[in-house]
């Protein structure tokens, strides 16, 4: 499958990792819904170095839309919501 | 709902209201090209703003450091000339000079590492949009309307995608390069308004320390003069010309005096 970290690109990773990327996303929205700035950064690292460690880039002429798109690596918590809630997807 | 996919679906929503613009989806991909080249235009500008208030910091940083520099030979001269307090001023403003340096370094490496993420994010978003090209023109070729949408519909995620991820890295880099030009217009303030000294100023203009510090050069270089003057009158002379003269002339006189007197 294919994940996007944005102002990253694009990476390959294996169906099968998806399981251990969960765990970690987990905390992430934990952390998004809690409101909590400094869960949500150590949670993002640990999911985006995860995700680095596993995947390989995709090469840059390949068109693809990604499964998932993660946020950048110094994304705030505010960025993020505002992100999301551009589109309503999280209440609140 | 993973925080990835709702991330993913923002963007494939995009995407498809952008297919719905248009009847014909050939139009949609000939559309997507021009919002390509327009987005790569930008960015590359972007770029360039980017680099432009990173050297406009540069060019800030050496003015400081050579004013620090020079505050720091001032305190040197000051101790030297016995001036404790001339000296602690100079190196109170040297301190603060020293702050303002370590502000402007932090923001440099900022402002580097978003001009370095944005030339990559404009080579990528170069070579997507010349494959899109490519494959825009191969779907135009064989166009039959049912095979169409689903082709057209995965180019067109695919690079909105790639197009909204480098447009938020442009406003991300636009954002912080405003914030460095307010700050460094601040600094270019107060380096005119003297608070904090311009090295580039001519000697002594603005400077009250460097004032002081030539006032205590020029007042030794008189009384050196003036036991110079003493040393060479001919002897005799001398007491009588110059009753309360300075001692070390005095001194320097009196052996020669008596030498002659014998």
């Amino acid at each position: 499958m294919i994940v996007r970290i944005l102002g990253e690109g694009q990476r390959t990773i294996e169906e099968s990792a998806l399981d251990g990327l969960n765990a970690l996303d987990n905390e992430l929205i934990a952390a998004v819904e809690a409101g909590d700035e400094d869960k949500f950064s150590t949670a993002l690292s640990a999911l985006l170095n995860r995700v680095r460690e596993i995947g390989s880039p995709l090469p840059d002429d390949e068109i693809v839309p990604s499964d998932l798109v993660l946020p950048s690596p110094d994304a705030s918590l505010d960025e993020v919501r505002e992100l999301l809630g551009d589109e309503g997807l999280i209440p609140g | 709902m993973s925080m990835g996919r709702r991330l993913a679906l923002i963007f494939k929503a995009k995407a498809n209201k952008v297919l719905d613009k248009h009847e014909d989806p050939r139009e949609t991909l000939d559309y997507s090209y021009e919002k390509q080249l327009e987005l790569l235009t930008k960015v590359r500008r972007g770029v360039a703003d980017v680099a432009t208030s990173r050297k406009r910091l540069e060019i800030q940083m050496q003015q400081l450091q050579a004013s620090g520099d020079k505050l720091q030979s001032q305190a040197q001269q000051a101790v030297s000339a016995g001036r404790d307090d001339l000296a602690r001023e100079a190196l109170t403003r040297r301190s603060a000079v020293n702050q303002q340096l370590a502000d402007l370094q932090t923001q440099h490496s900022q402002l580097q590492a978003e001009e370095e993420k944005l030339t990559t994010a404009s080579q990528r978003l170069q070579a997507k949009v010349d494959s899109f090209r490519t494959r825009k023109e191969t779907i135009k070729a064989t166009y039959t309307a049912a095979e169409a949408q689903t082709k057209i519909g995965e180019a067109m995620s695919g690079i909105s995608e790639e197009m909204g991820d480098v447009g938020l890295a442009m406003q991300r880099a636009e954002d912080k390069t405003q914030q460095m030009q307010a700050r460094a217009s601040a600094v270019d303030e107060l380096i005119a308004s003297g608070a904090l000294d311009d090295a580039s100023q001519p000697l002594g203009g603005r400077d009250d320390i460097q004032r002081e510090l030539d006032s205590i050069g020029a007042n030794n270089d008189v009384e050196l003069e003036l036991a110079k003057l003493k040393g060479s009158l001919p002897a005799g002379q001398q007491t009588q010309a110059l009753p309360g003269g300075a001692q070390g002339a005095q001194q320097q006189a009196q052996p020669a005096a008596e030498e002659n007197q014998q």
